[in-house]
């Protein structure tokens, strides 16, 4: 398992970074932390001609908050994301989120952009995204342009992103103090890839759910919000239709069989998270 | 047995390890660590596809590649190809399913080694096995015990079958009738999974071409037994083949047999002129190094009304893999031998199929084929006490082989023939401690109960680990000129603190500190043979060969100061550092040393050990996710003597957390064409950190051995051998009996599809 | 090749490389520190863990050129010849080392862990741990031997 040959290239600017990736016509691969992208070169799964490691880029390790929410350089670590406290209020599914996502080490190196870029449909990161709206500022040779989360993970491993393009941020819409928030993951071991994961918000209005986000990651060939879901949600008491929510999820998700657990497994898991991550919200126990 | 063992000074003391003081600051010694001048690496290719026949194999490509120096493969070797022979219970008609050392003319098992590539580097040597093309002509693959059976593809089609060996254990006469019995019968399995040591596998061989020696290093285990088959198949006499052992990462039976990399490392070495360096990478690991475990099995337990067992019998088939290897032997045969357990079954017949199929080949994997026997046995032991409505426990106890029925024999296994019986125990003391330790009475109550979400349950079981295989082991003693003691034995390492408990016996056995002994274990050239660790017998028989050694050195010393001091033989007297007179007058060891005093010791055995104990575990269960947690483990074992009680703590334990691993996490998963589809750690899961957090082991020295000087019976395997049952049971009994698992592994997708199945 | 500087152990390093070199590989071949282990080289299993600018990184999931400019601290940058540290003899005394080979990816993690928390409890340094693949001792010995090690950090700390 050692590594392909490649050449490798560590620019300076974003500008640098971008052309280097538009001049190898589709064969360099941006590195960021590796935590991903190393495995499949140790596999030999993936063999670029060329590695564009971003560590000499400045500008992108930032973590900003304001009142346009929460925006994560693509340089943002785990560790640095676990280490901003005020992430507690400002975005507490992300918060939440971490605890679940790899491990020590991984999360010393491991990134905010590796994470959407690798697009794995279990992981935790993608499923924020899309249960949050959030958006992506991708940059190319042409410039800079946005991309809704839930329109940039098209399938397993597979993503809006030009194979010149480079993820420099994504930001979280700004959040609630009021808001309920739930996040349920099962995975085989922890830290683990999860076996289903739902994350999900609502605001309480008259003790009514209303502006409900449920999503789901694991479960699905790329992670996305359950429309059917959030309807079975909007307007109710949110305890009082917990069960009709996590049938409305089971019903909707459409994973795949693969080694570690069927489909029909995954679609009734999907479900049972989404009932004890409403309740938990809602301030129940299922 | 005479040799004296002065008592109780190192021998039974928690003495801190020998090795840590290397292990801990990074200084261990592992194959990888070990460079030679002119070093080249090999990297293997390996078949790709699960079953077929080579047409073509075209390395052009990879011999132009800069850096590559050669590419080796079946031609290279000439024919005909040696083959791998059967260590452990070989018979002459299983030749035909032995492995050739590089794949010869048909692929068997992706996996398969079809040509070496050897290079200057490492990496290079990968790249040049893209550049190989292989062209095999595929033909349908055997994959499942079923299929093997029914024959339709032969994996050997000169033998006309694919059940490669059949074994029978049998006792009494189990097709009889008794009046008024109940029949249980179940058909149960288990996965295949396997130790996965930390360390992959690696070999360093350099050939001497002046002297005309092969030195290997990276053997472990049996090197012995590994020099004699790899003499045979270079050509070379024993004595001019080397192999020198160095720190280990792990074994559990899996490193150490002969592998086709044993003999085409050695053989490249030799070929090119230069030292080759081969080190495994876990992607190979999962498909080339031994797996285990899976068998499939449909039996009948017969029980009289008064609710003793009367008879066990059925048929087991064990898929084997794609060769018969090393030690294939061993699992198949125990889990037939082994599946009585504790319990007098005084009928068996018990019938174990070992199929060939297009997968890895199996070998032995810590407690080999007894986790099965266990899970087998003390799933019927549950069910028949359901069915029969009486305790569980007071079922087990009922049935346990008593104090005053020792030895008790065992079935007999054939072919070849072997007899066993279990040596001393007290079953039940265990039993109730196990029941003690988990505190069985006290959570009664929460049996089948609901508790915020969860259900509860507990499970039980009882088990037998063997131990001290013979045939022998030698040891010899040496007074060193520095004063010092060098112990040499055929033992060897295999990462489990081996060191520092035979240096604790030989210490004693010298009445000296240990600091005064230093032991050399594992590498050919220390003893005249040596039958290495295995079977959990170093302790007894090194332990022993070593006690034996020491007592001839002594006599030796006695003489040799007597003849000094003017004195006769028995009127001196040893102490610490020098031999005294009767009149006070001294010779110390280090003066004694220029006279080359020596002794030997040979310690012969054929009657195995049985430490014994039982198990139980508190379990829950979530019913709508199939996820299970284990709250407690408790594991109580006789050992018959602990000569480290704190390293013998960190076996028992260690073994039960494979146990776990191969109950809940643990798979090789192949496809129906044979592929291997658990491929890196991600897919094969083993235990970590966060999974078991509560596992409590008691271990105590009661029933001593007869067999050797120390009274101590072998001890590495028991944890690990009846974690499978006991778990097993312990969901039954959390689902009230709604569920019945009959496979491995428990993981949460499985626990909820039985649980989805019930209604 | 690629040139670049580094400190390991306190040594200035001048590094020479394939860019493909991982950062064990490098510690490994090129500076022959072979006390850190390769045991999965994809990693899952932590044998490889070291610490870069103080922090526990896996070394198999890095180039080494990542490593300019870094100080790396190996196993034997956490030893010395003359004693075993406070850490090492709580391993020592619980029997918390049996073959050795995942016991380097360890002792690293847990110091970096046990300097930054001197107070973890069981839970939290369970879970830390989780990253490290150990298949002998079953971690009950690892994690008593930590939970004993702590009180060195916590004083050190104080």
């Amino acid at each position: 398992m050692k590594l392909p040959r490649f050449d490798y290239a560590a620019p300076t600017s974003i500008a640098q970074a971008v052309a280097l990736l538009a001049q190898s016509g589709g064969s360099a691969r941006p590195i960021a932390g590796g935590q991903s992208l190393m495995p499949l070169l140790a596999f030999r799964v993936t063999a670029p001609s060329l590695l564009v490691d971003l560590r000499k880029v400045p500008g992108l390790g930032e973590i900003t908050i304001g009142a346009d929410g929460v925006t994560l350089g693509a340089r943002v670590r785990w560790c640095d994301i676990e280490a901003e406290a005020r992430l507690a209020t400002a975005q507490p599914l992300l918060r939440a989120a971490m605890a679940h996502v790899a491990h020590y080490q991984i999360r010393q190196r491991g990134t905010v952009g590796g994470s959407l870029a690798h697009a794995d449909p279990a992981a935790e990161l993608p499923g924020l995204a899309v249960t949050c709206d959030a958006v992506l500022t991708l940059q190319g040779p042409g410039g800079a342009r946005r991309v809704a989360a839930a329109d940039f993970f098209l399938g397993p491993l597979e993503t809006a992103l030009a194979p010149d393009e480079l993820i420099t941020a994504v930001q979280f819409p700004a959040w609630s103090p009021t808001r309920r928030w739930g996040f349920q993951e099962l995975s085989r071991r922890h830290g683990d890839f999860a076996l289903a994961g739902i994350a999900l918000h609502f605001d309480l209005v008259g003790g009514r759910a209303t502006d409900a986000h449920i999503g789901v990651f694991g479960a699905c060939t790329r992670p996305h919000r359950i429309a059917s879901a959030e309807a079975a949600l909007n307007g109710q008491v949110p305890a009082a239709v917990a069960a009709a929510v996590s049938q409305a999820v089971t019903e909707a998700v459409t994973p795949m069989d693969d080694i570690h657990a069927s489909a029909a497994y995954r679609r009734d898991l999907a479900g049972v998270l989404a009932e004890r991550a409403l309740l938990a919200a809602a301030g129940e126990t299922a | 047995m005479n040799a004296p063992v002065r008592p109780n000074i190192h021998v039974g003391q928690p003495i801190e390890r020998i090795e840590d003081l290397r292990l801990l600051r990074g200084d261990g010694f592992f194959t990888d660590d070990a460079t030679r001048p002119g070093m080249l690496h090999a990297a293997f290719l390996r078949s790709p596809i699960a079953h077929g026949t080579i047409k073509q194999i075209d390395t052009a490509a990879a011999r132009a590649l800069p850096g590559v120096v050669a590419v080796i493969t079946a031609q290279t070797i000439g024919s005909p190809v040696p083959v791998i022979p059967m260590r452990l219970a070989p018979l002459e008609q299983l030749a035909p399913y032995f492995q050739p050392v590089i794949a010869d003319r048909k692929v068997r098992y992706v996996g398969e080694p079809v040509a070496v590539v050897l290079a200057e580097s490492a990496a290079v040597a990968e790249d040049a096995l893209e550049l190989i093309t292989l062209d095999i002509a595929p033909l349908p693959p055997v994959v499942d015990t079923a299929a093997a059976l029914a024959g339709q593809t032969l994996l050997f089609e000169a033998e006309g079958t694919n059940n490669g060996i059949v074994y029978t254990a049998t006792k009494g006469d189990a097709r009889a009738e008794f009046p008024g019995e109940r029949i249980i019968r179940a058909k149960i399995d288990t996965q295949r999974h396997f130790a996965l040591t930390m360390e992959p596998r690696g070999l360093l061989a350099e050939w001497d071409e002046a002297a005309g020696i092969m030195r290997v290093i990276g053997v472990a285990k049996v090197p012995w037994a590994t020099r004699g088959m790899l003499a045979k198949q270079l050509g070379l006499p024993e004595e001019k083949v080397e192999l020198l052992e160095v720190d280990v990462g792990g074994g559990f039976g899996q490193r150490g047999e002969f592998y086709p990399e044993d003999f085409l490392v050695p053989f490249a070495a030799r070929h090119v002129g230069r030292p080759v360096k081969w080190i495994e990478d876990r992607r190979e690991h999962l498909l080339a190094a031994n797996h285990a475990r899976e068998f499939d099995a449909d039996l009948e337990l017969v029980v009289s009304p008064d609710g003793l067992i009367q008879a066990i019998r059925g048929t087991i088939n064990g898929n084997l893999g794609a060769y018969l290897r090393a030690n294939v032997a061993i699992a198949p045969r125990n889990v037939g031998q082994f599946l009585s357990g504790p319990y007098a079954i005084p009928n068996i017949h018990v019938v174990v199929n070992g199929l060939l199929t297009n997968k890895t080949p199996t070998g032995t994997y810590r407690g080999p084929g007894r986790f099965e026997a266990d899970f087998f046995r003390e799933r019927l032991l549950e069910l028949a006490a359901a069915e029969l409505d009486i305790d569980r426990v007071e079922f087990r106890r009922r049935n346990l082989v008593k104090v005053d029925e020792m030895p008790y024999p065992l079935a007999t296994v054939s072919p070849p023939v072997k007899e066993e019986k279990l040596d001393s125990g007290d079953y039940a003391m265990t039993l109730d401690g196990a029941l003690k330790e988990i505190g069985w009475a006290e959570k009664q109550a929460l049996k089948g109960r609901l508790i915020d979400g969860r259900y509860h349950g507990l499970g039980i079981g009882c088990f037998i680990e063997g131990g001290a295989a013979g045939p022998r082991e030698r040891a010899r003693a040496e007074l060193v000129e520095d004063g010092t003691v060098a112990v040499y034995v055929g033992s060897a390492l295999v990462g489990q603190g081996l060191e520092t408990v035979l240096t604790q016996i030989a210490a004693d056995c010298m009445e000296c500190a240990m600091d005064s002994i230093r032991l050399f274990h594992g590498s050919t050239p220390y003893v005249v043979e040596g039958f290495g660790s295995f079977h959990s017998r170093s302790t007894t028989m090194g332990g022993t060969a070593i006690a034996l050694a020491i007592e001839e050195l002594r006599a030796r010393m006695r003489e040799a100061a007597a003849q000094r001091l003017g004195c006769a033989a028995d009127a001196v007297r040893i102490e610490e550092g020098q031999v005294v007179g009767p009149d006070g007058r001294a010779v110390t060891w280090a003066d004694l040393a220029a006279g080359k005093l020596a002794g030997d010791g040979v310690f012969s055995n054929h009657t195995h050990t049985y430490s014994y104990g039982a198990a139980a575990a508190h379990v829950t269960v979530d019913p709508r996710t199939g996820h299970v947690a284990v709250l407690d483990f408790v594991i109580v074992e006789d050992v018959g003597r602990m000569i480290n009680p704190l390293l013998l703590q960190g076996q028992v334990i260690g073994g039960v957390v494979q146990g776990l691993g191969g109950t809940f996490l643990e798979h090789l998963v192949y496809d129906e064409q044979g592929q291997l589809l658990t491929g890196s750690l991600a897919d094969y899961l083993v235990p970590t950190a966060t999974d078991y957090p509560s596992i409590r082991a008691v271990v105590m020295g009661v029933h001593r051995a007869t067999v050797g000087a120390l009274g101590a019976k072998g001890a590495g395997e028991g944890g690990t051998i009846p974690v499978g049952g006991v778990i097993a049971n312990a969901i039954a009994d959390a689902l009230s009996g709604r569920v019945q698992p009959m496979s491995l592994p428990l993981s949460p997708p499985q626990v909820w599809a039985m649980i989805k199945a019930a209604g | 090749m690629i040139a670049f500087d580094l400190t390991v152990n306190g040594e200035s390093r001048s590094a020479a490389v394939e860019p493909r070199t991982t950062l064990v590989d490098y510690l490994r071949g090129e500076l022959r520190l072979t006390g850190t282990h390769v045991a999965c080289a994809h990693g899952v299993c932590g044998a490889c863990t070291v610490l870069v600018d103080g922090q526990p990184m896996r070394s198999c999931l890095m180039l080494a050129v990542q490593a300019e400019g870094a100080q790396v601290t190996t196993v034997e940058g956490l030893s010395n010849p003359e004693a075993l540290t406070p850490l090492q003899a709580a391993f020592r005394k619980h029997a918390a080392v049996q073959c050795g080979f995942c016991t380097p990816g360890i002792l690293t993690t847990m110091h970096a862990l046990l300097t930054n928390e001197p107070h973890a409890d069981e839970a939290r340094i369970r879970e830390v741990l989780s990253g490290n693949l150990c298949r002998c001792t079953g971690y009950m010995a690892i994690v008593a031997a930590v939970l004993d090690a702590r009180a060195h950090y916590a004083g050190a700390a104080a």
